[in-house]
């Protein structure tokens, strides 16, 4: 038993200390990511070091005495210098540790002089992006498609950790994270940055890095959220701040545009072929994780949608949860997350697919009129 | 030390003994009733085990097979429950019923109408746990540790039932602790003062303090999450003034010395079997009772150290995180101690004792890991991963249930008047050995690589790491078979037990016959 353990344990040794290993913590890309590596590997060569000595002495009294050789047991059960020695020498071993460990955190919850605010809003299963003082935000989801997940497509390279819309960030920039939630717990975690921050709802929570290099960084949610818990990426592409400047500036023109869009859209109509199509993929990206793709929800958690009484007769009630939500359950005001083209759109596919039938169209404005409500 | 038991035994004890179910129903026998716990204990491990191998199953390759994502999420959380108050605790129940009379020299536990109702209501809380599982909507899905408002207004009407359970698990804990109390104070044998008790004596009676505090806490979560759903309370919806994270405070205020509940008695068991086995007096007795104490006193101060992403300000984590660095000390001076007591010893390697041993290294391989997960600032890298899932199994699964193995093959003879399968149970060992740690190491690398914990599915570089702690878990759930086959295989016969089948034991409990007299100690032995 005993050689085997050992071996393992100093197997890992080198596998954990090898830097790009992906059996070990990353280095991340910040300073304080770097600084919490070598406090992990600092503990754990202390921890190597001790084990080495407690491990061996049990293994030296289990070869040499044993029994089957012949040793005849010593009698002494007491040694008080021993005592008080193993127990001031760890103590000493922790005070060393707890030096670093308390630097770190004090550089870790010190957000002040941040440049760039980013409130991050976690709620089931997406996250949601909102730059400050800046027009832009946004919702982002996954992206690796429903068939890979069922094994039907092979899966792509970045499976489960790909999104739609990833979050953008500046590098050689303070930026702050103000972290809340919409439902229920959540956790924003990038273990490049060595950012981990709960989401919890009716709160906000402050973090912050800065980014030493471009590129594209990948985390996920880290606290248990609800069925799709793991199905909530977080992607975070860092551009050189220029770069960034360019980027916010022409989504703040997009953002912009489609504001007068969905202006200009009041007055018109879409077919229904136009909106069933839309309000299918509506439906599945923001709708069918609950109430399920066959529109039949999981008894008992989420509503059915087929047939019901709501669905079939109750118009107004029907666009109302959706752009309104319903406080104290797990549906969502869609109001602020989809436009009203979408909402429109949705609404009328969920009236007339899976044998719902209900002929009704909806219109971008019969939905305004519930929006602001 | 002598004995009276054996004077007994040409009494006829029917009259008093019914057959039959009723005999079980109604026993008010400690050794009854710790056969019934040890029995339900090793049921539950078998079902909370089953239900992890339909999680290893779903991880076992990247994308979704067997189950749907709801579902896995009931599996860990009723595998978690399961384990917890169903599995591990119960045991050491059984195992504190069986002997802690026994040790101390009296001829039952104290309270013995209130030990048989604390063990019948337990089938009674599982199966409504279990039964949930089948209604409509599911059972629990928001983790063991019920986070609010996840287990409030996000969970399905089966959360009633869960919290009624819980409340059961917990009136029952809470009877069993009063037992262990009031026996240890007042039946204590003429001349066993409280420092010649036996050290799992001493570790159940600390146990025993630490649940009677803990539990009525726990139960004050329940009832809270069951008016927050139900009954428009808002403790944990800040939308009308409450927190959420409140929850995590109280949670964990009773969970932290919960998990120290589950490891005392280990440490207990363990300080029993290693001097038996080195064939020396433990090292350092009254400093084992000592760092005992200390633990279970720190353990009150440390319980948001599974709290440090949530926010907390800076001065807080700092308190928590040298108040956890902290307890290591004392947990330090027992695997010091243990080591000690083999130093220079007469060693054999009976499988009580391989368990014991696997036992001190694979508990202080977790112990390094809580060091680890105690610096707050790493902590928040480790936190919500499979690096913290590694942890907790070292301590729970090579650190608890190892124990508790170890004291079944310890007292086994004692218990049934057999000696066990020696062979089959060191197939049992090697073959738990090496599955525990294949099925258990590898999680530090797939959390350290960044792998979250209660995943369904995962990225595909976790792949190759998932497969392999897959493998481990099925061997585990394999190997434990063996175990049923030896236990039963001993029950049924085997060669017959002397009353000290062990050269080096100590103790009151090997003075009296194997097996042990269905009444022990009526009148009490002298103890010098
Ligand atoms: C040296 C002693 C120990 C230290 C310093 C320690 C430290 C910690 C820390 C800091 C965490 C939180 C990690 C996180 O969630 O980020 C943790 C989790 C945990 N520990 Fe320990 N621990 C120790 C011993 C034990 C023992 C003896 C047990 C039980 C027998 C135990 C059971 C657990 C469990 C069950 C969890 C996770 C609970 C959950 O989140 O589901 N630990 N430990
Ligand atoms: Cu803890």
């Amino acid at each position: 038993m005993s050689t085997r353990l050992i071996t393992a344990l100093l197997a890992s040794i080198p596998l954990a200390a090898s830097a790009q290993s992906q059996l070990n913590l990353t280095q991340g890309v910040t300073e304080i990511s770097q600084r919490v590596y070598d406090l992990h590997m600092t503990i754990f060569y202390i921890c190597c070091v001790i084990g080495v000595i407690v491990f061996g002495a049990m293994f030296v009294s289990m070869i040499l005495h044993r029994k089957s050789k012949g040793h005849k047991p010593a009698t002494f059960h007491e040694n008080v210098k021993v005592e008080i020695l193993w127990t001031v020498i760890p103590f000493l071993i922790l005070v060393g540790m707890a030096i670093p460990a308390t630097k770190t955190l004090f550089a870790m919850e010190d957000a002040s002089e941040a440049e760039v605010t980013v409130l991050v809003t976690g709620s089931q299963w997406k996250w949601h992006y909102k730059y400050f003082d800046r027009d832009v935000e946004y919702f982002s989801l996954l992206a690796t498609r429903q068939d890979q997940i069922n094994n039907r497509l092979e899966k792509g390279e970045n499976y489960l950790l790909e999104v739609d819309r990833p979050l953008v960030l500046p590098t050689d920039t303070k930026v702050r994270f103000l972290v809340t939630s919409d439902d229920v717990i959540h956790s924003w975690w990038v273990p490049d940055f060595a950012v981990k921050k709960d989401a919890n709802p009716g709160f906000i929570n402050e973090a912050w890095t800065k980014i030493d290099e471009p590129g594209i960084y990948r985390g996920q949610c880290a606290e248990l959220c609800g069925k799709d818990h793991g199905f909530m990426p977080v992607v975070v592409i860092a551009k050189e701040p220029a770069e960034f400047e360019a980027w916010i500036s022409e989504q703040e023109a997009i953002a912009k545009a489609a504001k007068e869009e969905e202006q200009r859209l009041l007055s018109m109509s879409m077919s229904k072929d136009e909106l069933m199509e839309l309000g299918e993929r509506v439906y599945l990206g923001s709708c069918a994780a609950c109430h399920q793709p066959n529109g039949e929800g999981i008894p008992g958690v989420f509503p059915s949608l087929k047939g019901t009484a709501m669905v079939m007769n109750d118009k107004p009630g029907h666009i109302n949860i959706v752009v309104n939500g319903k406080a104290g359950t797990a549906m969502q005001a869609f109001g602020n997350q989809l436009s009203l083209r979408e909402l429109a759109a949705v609404i009328t596919y969920e009236r007339n697919a899976w044998g719902n039938n209900t002929g009704d169209l909806i219109q971008a404005a019969d939905v305004n009129e519930y929006l602001n409500k | 030390m002598s004995t009276v038991a054996g004077e007994m035994d040409h009494h006829d004890h029917h009259h008093h003994a019914p057959s039959g179910i009723t005999r079980w129903l109604f026993t008010t026998n400690h050794k009854d009733i710790g056969s019934m716990y040890l029995w339900f204990s090793f049921i539950m491990f078998l079902v909370g085990g089953s239900m992890a191998m339909v999680i290893r199953a779903e991880l076992f390759q990247p994308g979704l097979q067997l189950v749907d994502p709801h579902f896995f999420n009931q599996m860990t959380t009723v595998h978690g429950l399961i384990m917890v108050f169903g599995a591990v605790m119960p045991a050491f129940t059984g195992l504190a019923n069986w002997m802690v009379p026994m040790m101390i020299g009296a001829p039952d536990m104290a309270l013995p109408r209130m030990n048989n109702w604390s063990f019948w209501i337990l089938p009674f809380a599982f199966a409504i746990l279990l039964a949930s599982l089948f209604m409509e909507g599911g059972g629990p899905a928001f983790g063991w540790t019920f986070y609010a408002p996840l287990s409030t207004t996000y969970s399905s009407d089966s959360t009633a039932l869960f919290v009624f359970s819980v409340h059961i698990m917990g009136i029952s804990s809470i009877m069993g602790a009063i037992n262990v109390i009031v026996t240890i104070m007042n039946m204590r044998a003429p001349g066993m003062t409280y420092m010649k008790m036996p050290l799992f004596v001493w570790t159940w009676f600390i146990t025993a303090f630490l649940l009677i505090a803990v539990m009525p806490v726990l139960a004050g979560a329940v009832t809270m999450v069951l008016t927050d759903k139900y009954f428009s309370t808002s403790f944990f919806d800040a939308a009308g003034g409450g927190d959420p994270v409140l929850f995590q405070h109280i949670f964990w205020f009773f969970g932290h010395p919960e998990v120290y509940i589950m490891i005392l008695p280990s440490f207990g068991i363990v300080s029993a079997i290693i001097p038996a086995f080195s064939r020396k007096k433990l090292f350092g007795y009254s400093s084992m009772v000592y760092a005992t104490a200390a633990i279970a006193g720190l353990s009150f101060l440390v319980w948001a150290h599974h709290m440090f992403t949530t926010g907390m300000p800076v001065a807080a984590e700092i308190f928590f995180m040298y108040a956890t660095m902290l307890i290591s000390v004392p947990t330090g001076v027992k695997v010091f101690n243990w080591v000690a007591t083999m130093w220079r010893g007469s060693i054999s390697f009976e499988t009580p004792m391989l368990f014991a041993l696997a036992f001190v290294i694979l508990f202080t391989i977790g112990g390094f890991s809580g060091l680890m997960l105690a610096i707050t600032p790493v902590d928040f890298q480790y936190h919500d991963t499979y690096f913290v899932v590694a942890h907790f199994h070292y301590v729970l699964v090579s650190g608890a249930i190892f124990s508790i193995m170890a004291a079944a093959y310890y007292w086994l003879p004692k218990w049934t008047g057999h000696m066990y399968d020696e062979t089959l149970a060191k197939w049992h060992f090697w073959c738990s050995l090496i599955s525990v740690n294949v099925l258990f190491f590898p999680m530090h690398f797939a959390g350290l690589a960044g792998m979250p914990r209660r995943i369904p599915d995962y990225s595909l570089q976790f792949a190759d790491i998932n497969q392999i702690v897959s493998i481990g878990g099925f061997a585990f759930g394999l190997s434990q078979l063996i175990f049923l086959a030896v236990v039963i295989k001993c029950v049924r016969g085997g060669e017959k037990a002397p009353a000290k089948p062990w050269d080096g034991a100590e103790g009151l409990e090997w003075t009296v016959p194997s097996p042990a007299p269905y009444h022990t100690f009526e009148t009490p032995p002298e103890v010098k």
